[in-house]
């Protein structure tokens, strides 16, 4: 804990009632305040640290651009993929990318459809993590074509062969009008959330090139009562679009294994399961990237100690269905009595990947379980751990169903190992240096907390609350 | 076109509220209130007729559901079909994934540019604020003078005891 949190007492845990409700902005900043504060990143120049982590990620993201352009080059065998296990770092890492953006989704959705006032200044950055997360899952699918340059046959275009269609019963061809949908709908959302955020900015500018970029996408906002009500009835019809959206997403992907045959892919459980797990894995990615950056940017005002609460309760409620899914899948695999079944599962517990299947269990059933006391989580260092864990933990979740599931099928003669090349470990290397290029440069360029949600929230405080702390 | 205005600046949404009901009460048409944050339940209290932005969505989601389910059922019925493991050629419930997120894809983007579109945003639109900082800690409420019988002078007292620090006759070319 830095000094700051033990002198001030308002960052201290909350210790209020157990029915009381936080008021999810300490103290009572005026509306001018509020924009400075969450405007500073963008007007003041970068610290050093801001510099080292861009320097890290930036160096990453060039070891993945030379890995990706290598197997471009010369082909797919730069991977340690065989004939049995034709999928395994490259999908793991798709399947991982596309679950950390389901956070930001269910926060700026789903819990705008509920009304729940605490995703307010966490929203932006999540739908922004979001976009990110789904830019770099989508480099897995598009690479492991191997030849990336005839990706658009994915698309049911009119063509010279026939027209031959694509098969519109594959769940991988469903793969592509999800993630497609799901990443257009996500930037229009986030987009528009930041309209009126950047006509404050354009009112702010004094001139330049600044003054010019936010003006020119602020699209002219200027703040009308009747532009607000229609804004909030398109907002409204996003949320509630997005909402299905994001469930299928999850569950889309989790058919490019369960429409299949192979034992430990084939199960009906396999869309909430999924689904679960990839808003458990978001909310991981979103603590880490929070607690990270409401410290280093002076944010602890605005992500307050209640906002690292109610994402560690959602982290533990995911966690624990996604626990409660590995049972039933357990469960199943005994109880209906298909011995091929019930190897798989037996082999990812005790075969060679057992080291995998015993560290997902561990991160992701035993782990998110500390976050059922209440000191955990309002400690930020310890929920940085956690988050850390989770990830790590997800991670192996899809590499354990993916790689164990495949190594040891049906026929004993195919069983295989599979061990990555560091081709493939520098891809993903490479795509975590993205997705942080992306996210540094968005906190430097554009406001991470939604500015005029936050003014909502202390705007409509009592004037009485408000008058005798704004002097 | 010289238009004549009346704007009253406020610092907080509270007396934004008693204005806007005062007037109203007292027969003036609010142009608009211009304000940093969407003041809830302001339009109503405005009269501003609710949004038909849904019914645009509807029908785009529908334009977009019939749509994915025509096209598919035409390139595996008609056009080309193909023997893919035994199923049937209208295999209608492997065809929903795409007809759903056809349908939240049109939906999706014809709210948000019919939006933008009844809103008059798009780059490069030209913005006149009616007073400095509606966009950071102001409250604007704006009414329009359209003729004699406007009266300026109740209309600014009602708006200076409900809490306007500033009230100002504006002549604006819009």
């Amino acid at each position: 804990m830095n000094t700051s949190t033990a002198r001030n007492p308002r960052h201290a845990a909350p210790v209020r009632g157990p029915h009381a409700r936080p008021d999810w902005v300490d103290g009572h900043p005026t509306l001018r305040q509020i924009t400075d504060d969450i405007a500073r990143p963008l007007e003041g120049r970068p610290g050093k640290g801001w510099f080292r982590c861009v320097t890290v990620s930036i160096i990453a993201l060039l070891i993945g651009v030379g890995c990706v352009s290598y197997q471009i080059a010369t082909g797919i065998g730069t991977w340690g993929l065989n004939k049995s296990v034709g999928w395994a770092v490259d999908i793991t890492n798709f399947v991982f990318w596309i679950g950390i953006g389901h956070a930001g989704t269910l926060i700026s959705a789903i819990l705008l459809l509920f009304r729940q006032k605490w995703r307010m200044s966490i929203n932006r950055s999540a739908e922004a993590m979001t976009i990110f997360a789904v830019m770099c899952a989508a480099i897995f699918p598009l690479i492991h074509m191997g030849r990336p340059w005839l990706a658009f046959w994915v698309a049911p275009y009119p063509n010279e062969r026939g027209p031959l269609w694509v098969n519109f019963r594959s769940p991988l061809l469903w793969d592509v009008f999800a993630i497609n949908t799901y990443l257009t709908i996500s930037l229009v959302f986030w987009y528009l959330g930041m309209i009126p955020d950047l006509a404050t900015l354009r009112d702010r500018a004094t001139g330049g090139i600044k003054k010019f970029m936010y003006g020119l996408f602020s699209l002219g906002w200027d703040g009308s009562t009747r532009t607000w009500a229609r804004y909030e009835t398109t907002s409204l019809i996003l949320a509630a679009l997005a909402t299905p959206l994001v469930l299928s997403v999850h569950s889309i992907v989790s058919m490019d294994f369960a429409t299949s045959v192979l034992p430990g892919w084939h199960a009906t459980i396999f869309p909430p399961y999924f689904v679960a797990g990839a808003v458990y894995s978001g909310f991981g990615m979103v603590l880490m990237l929070l607690i990270i950056t409401r410290s280093v940017m002076n944010l602890e005002r605005y992500i307050t100690l209640d906002h690292l609460d109610r994402m560690a309760r959602i982290t533990l409620l995911t966690g624990s269905l996604v626990g409660f899914s590995y049972m039933t899948e357990w469960f199943m695999a005994w109880y209906g009595g298909n011995p091929d079944e019930q190897f798989a599962f037996i082999n990812r517990a005790t075969g060679p990947y057992a080291w995998a299947f015993w560290t997902m269990v561990t991160c992701n059933m035993i782990v998110p379980q500390v976050l059922w006391s209440p000191r955990v989580r309002s400690w930020p260092a310890a929920l940085f751990v956690i988050s850390i864990l989770v990830n790590i933990g997800m991670w192996f979740e899809r590499f354990v169903i993916i790689v164990t599931s495949l190594h040891r099928s049906y026929l004993p003669s195919s069983w295989v190992m599979y061990v990555p090349t560091w081709i493939e470990i520098g891809t993903l290397l490479g795509s975590f240096g993205l997705f942080f290029t992306c996210f540094l440069f968005f906190i430097r360029l554009l406001p991470m907390i939604a500015t005029w949600e936050v003014k909502g929230l202390v705007g409509a405080r009592p004037p009485v609350e408000r008058t005798d702390a704004s002097a | 076109m010289l238009r004549q205005f009346l704007i009253a600046n406020f610092r907080d949404e509270h007396g934004v509220r008693e204005a806007v009901q005062r007037l109203r009460g007292q027969g003036y048409r609010i142009y608009d209130v211009y304000t940093p944050y969407p003041v809830h339940g302001l339009d109503q209290i405005m009269g501003v007729r609710p949004s038909r932005l849904p019914l645009v969505g509807l029908i785009a989601g529908l334009v977009g559901l019939t749509s994915a389910l025509g096209f598919q059922f035409y390139a595996a019925v008609f056009d080309w079909s193909l023997n893919v493991g035994g199923k049937p050629a209208n295999s209608t419930l492997a065809f929903l994934p795409i007809t759903f997120e056809l349908t939240v894809l049109f939906a999706g983007l014809a709210t948000a540019g019919a939006f933008l579109m009844r809103a008059g945003l798009f780059p490069g639109a030209r913005v006149v604020l009616f007073a400095e900082g509606t966009t950071e800690d102001v409250f604007a409420v704006v009414l329009r003078r359209r003729d004699a019988t406007f009266d300026a002078g109740e209309a600014r007292r009602l708006l200076i005891e409900s809490g306007a620090y500033t009230v100002t006759l504006k002549e604006v070319t819009r």
